[in-house]
């Protein structure tokens, strides 16, 4: 109230906006570089600003020697294997630990992290070895199952809260009114944990979208994945095809961070880990 | 007490962990009788409710439905239906879908369901809400709801977990009427778990209290309202009044001594058993009346006690006077007020007056 009345409150809009400005500036300002630079066909130092347009960078990328469409296919079949694999595991173990009176279950829970804990290189190069001897090096099953170990946590945890957020009593509602216990999982518990359901499918998939370090060890050079594409274009300075594979990742990030939000209820998200 | 037991308790006993929650219940229910579990909350009554519906296990004893055995039937395979305190309505399906569920379950006919549905959302008086979800219904309409879902499987049982507990006051009245009807109508068979007294009296043809995990009384409301089996049972119906007596039975009366508020005198026994020694009196403020005066007293059987007021309060349709006999304070009420500190007679007539045996004695 005292702050009001004083005239210098008037100019307190100076630092908020500085400070506004800023944060717009950190956040849009690489984004918009990395949109020039998708149609930039010219642009070398000391230019702020491309010296010609174009979109013979998207050609390119899009060729059939491009390898972007075969990455493209091989991120998204990936992605969605792992969602389905993640979610047919997430989706009784989450269950049984919602609803279950499990012994041990914080520890239970905290195990699906292990493949987090430890520096991934370490992790994804045993792990390569390994499935270059039983075969699964280079193959789509390898990948995926490297990245279902990556996103089980993201699976787990959400489904566990999502299904700890309905209240018992209206399953129990199906079952006095005759529903056996698989019917009144479909027709009762399913369909209200669907969204919250929906939304670790989500984390999953992008999860797997953007996951370098296995993709590399377990996948290259055979299954070539979006990341790959990204990261050795950067590294031979071709930042036209750079910039477009960074952003065919972030479109489907942005679209389903959307979604993520209107599916993930406080109710849930305050579950989530407990 | 043996009736024709269409549903049947035998020593059921429940524990949780350690705590033993349920005891010794024995219960023998008729068809289309409407029982009450009256008590207070922690006394296991929902415990029982959800027992019969099959969601607890009992750790001894055994249920029966017509001599048929359901102690270990899952809860689907009951055919008893529940209604939920909280109603437990699925918030995704309508109106219709939520009363219709136990009958798609059954495998009846979409077109069949439709009509019954609608004929009970007509008898409910829902009609027009049927595609409305639970959250936009009111507290009422979500209690008959949830009915509607439970009567729609034509079960033989209804049970009812406090139903009525979150309704507003003055909707539960007449709920509790319809309710009652509607059961009547019917011929349904139902068990109502409520810690409300008077719900329970309005309501049922017989009550059971529970106290403790255990029955304290069962029977008619004036029975355990009239000829309470227990000071726990005297009190939860109302005589909160308690004054210590002292007496000894003499063949169809009980001789009390004088006491510091009393003179002696004598209460027929009228079948009840009472040894010598110590008696714990209980009446309710209602039974007793006061008198200006000891002459003034009524030539009828009955204490009087001398008493002096200590405060006087206007509840409504009677005065309600704190009065102090001997050592104990004691509520009573009378059509008109005794302003504090007179000197006062209270009548308590032999009918109210509540005697049992001190645990002491």
């Amino acid at each position: 109230m005292k702050a009001s009345r004083n005239p210098l409150a008037a100019l307190w809009w100076v630092p908020r906006g500085l400070v506004f400005g800023l944060m717009a500036f950190f956040i849009f300002g690489p984004l918009f570089n990395l949109l020039l630079w998708t149609v930039a066909e010219k642009w070398y130092f000391p230019h702020s600003l491309p010296l010609e347009y174009g979109f013979s960078s998207w050609a390119k990328v899009f060729a059939p020697r491009g390898g972007a469409v075969e990455s493209l296919t091989n991120s998204i079949v990936v992605a969605l294997l792992t969602v389905v694999v993640s979610l047919l595991l997430a989706i009784p173990a989450g269950y049984a630990l919602a609803r279950l009176k499990l012994p041990l279950r914080g520890l239970i829970l905290l195990a699906f992290l292990i493949p987090q804990a430890f520096p991934n290189l370490t992790v994804y190069v045993n792990v390569a070895r390994i499935f270059y001897e039983i075969g699964l090096n280079g193959t789509i099953p390898g990948v995926v199952m490297v990245h279902v170990s990556h996103g089980l946590v993201y699976a787990v945890w959400i489904a566990t809260a999502a299904f700890s957020a309905i209240d018992a009593e209206l399953e129990q509602a199906a079952r006095n009114i005759g529903a056996g216990a698989m019917r009144t999982f479909l027709d009762v518990t399913l369909p209200l944990a669907a969204p919250g359901l929906m939304a670790s499918a989500i984390f999953v998939f992008l999860e797997s979208l953007d996951e370098f370090t296995g993709s590399y060890f377990v996948g290259a050079p055979d299954v070539n994945m979006l990341p790959l594409l990204l990261y050795t274009a950067g590294a031979g300075g071709n930042y036209q095809i750079a910039s477009i594979t960074a952003l065919l990742l972030l479109v489907p990030s942005l679209v389903f961070m959307l979604i993520v939000e209107r599916f993930l209820k406080a109710d849930v998200l305050s579950r989530v880990g407990h | 007490m043996e009736r024709d037991g269409f549903l049947e308790l035998r020593g059921v006993a429940s524990r949780y962990g350690s705590t033993q929650v349920l005891s010794d219940i024995d219960l023998s229910i008729a068809k289309g009788e409407f029982i009450a579990l009256l008590g207070s909350s922690g006394c296991g009554k929902t415990t029982l409710l959800r027992l019969l519906a099959g969601f607890i296990s009992p750790s001894s004893g055994e249920v029966k439905v017509r001599h048929r055995d359901v102690t270990h039937l899952p809860p689907d395979k009951r055919g008893m239906a529940l209604v939920f305190q909280s109603y437990a309505l699925w918030p995704h399906m309508t109106v219709a879908q939520n009363i219709g569920y136990g009958l798609k379950l059954k495998g009846v006919a979409r077109a069949e369901i439709a009509s019954r549905v609608s004929a009970m959302q007509a008898m409910l008086g829902l009609e027009g809400l049927e595609a409305r979800k639970p959250q936009a219904l009111s507290g009422g309409q979500r209690q008959r709801v949830a009915l509607g879902r439970a009567l729609a499987i034509d079960p033989e049982i209804l049970l009812l977990d406090e139903p009525l507990s979150n309704l507003d006051a003055r909707i539960r009245l007449s709920v509790r009427h319809e309710l009652r009807a509607l059961q009547k109508r019917l011929g349904i068979t139902a068990i109502h778990v409520t810690h409300d007294r008077e719900e329970a009296m309005v309501m049922a043809d017989r009550i059971v209290i529970l106290n403790a995990g255990r029955i304290a009384q069962h029977g008619s409301p004036e029975e355990v309202y009239n000829r309470p089996a227990s000071a726990f049972v005297a009190a939860f119906m109302g005589a909160e009044n308690v004054l210590s007596l002292n007496g000894h039975p003499d063949r169809h009366a009980f001789m009390l001594q004088a006491g510091p508020a009393n003179e002696a005198t004598t209460v027929q026994l009228a079948g009840r058993h009472l040894l010598p020694g110590a008696v714990e009196a209980r009446f309710r403020p209602e039974a007793a009346h006061l008198f200006a005066k000891e002459e003034f007293l009524p030539r009828r059987p009955g204490v009087a006690f001398r008493g002096e007021v200590l405060a006087v309060a206007y509840p409504g349709g009677h005065w309600r006077h704190v009065v102090r006999l001997g050592d104990r304070e004691i509520m009573a009420d009378a059509p008109q007020a005794f302003s504090p500190g007179m000197q006062v007679a209270v009548h308590v007539p032999a009918e109210s007056l509540f005697l049992f045996n001190s645990p002491a004695s």
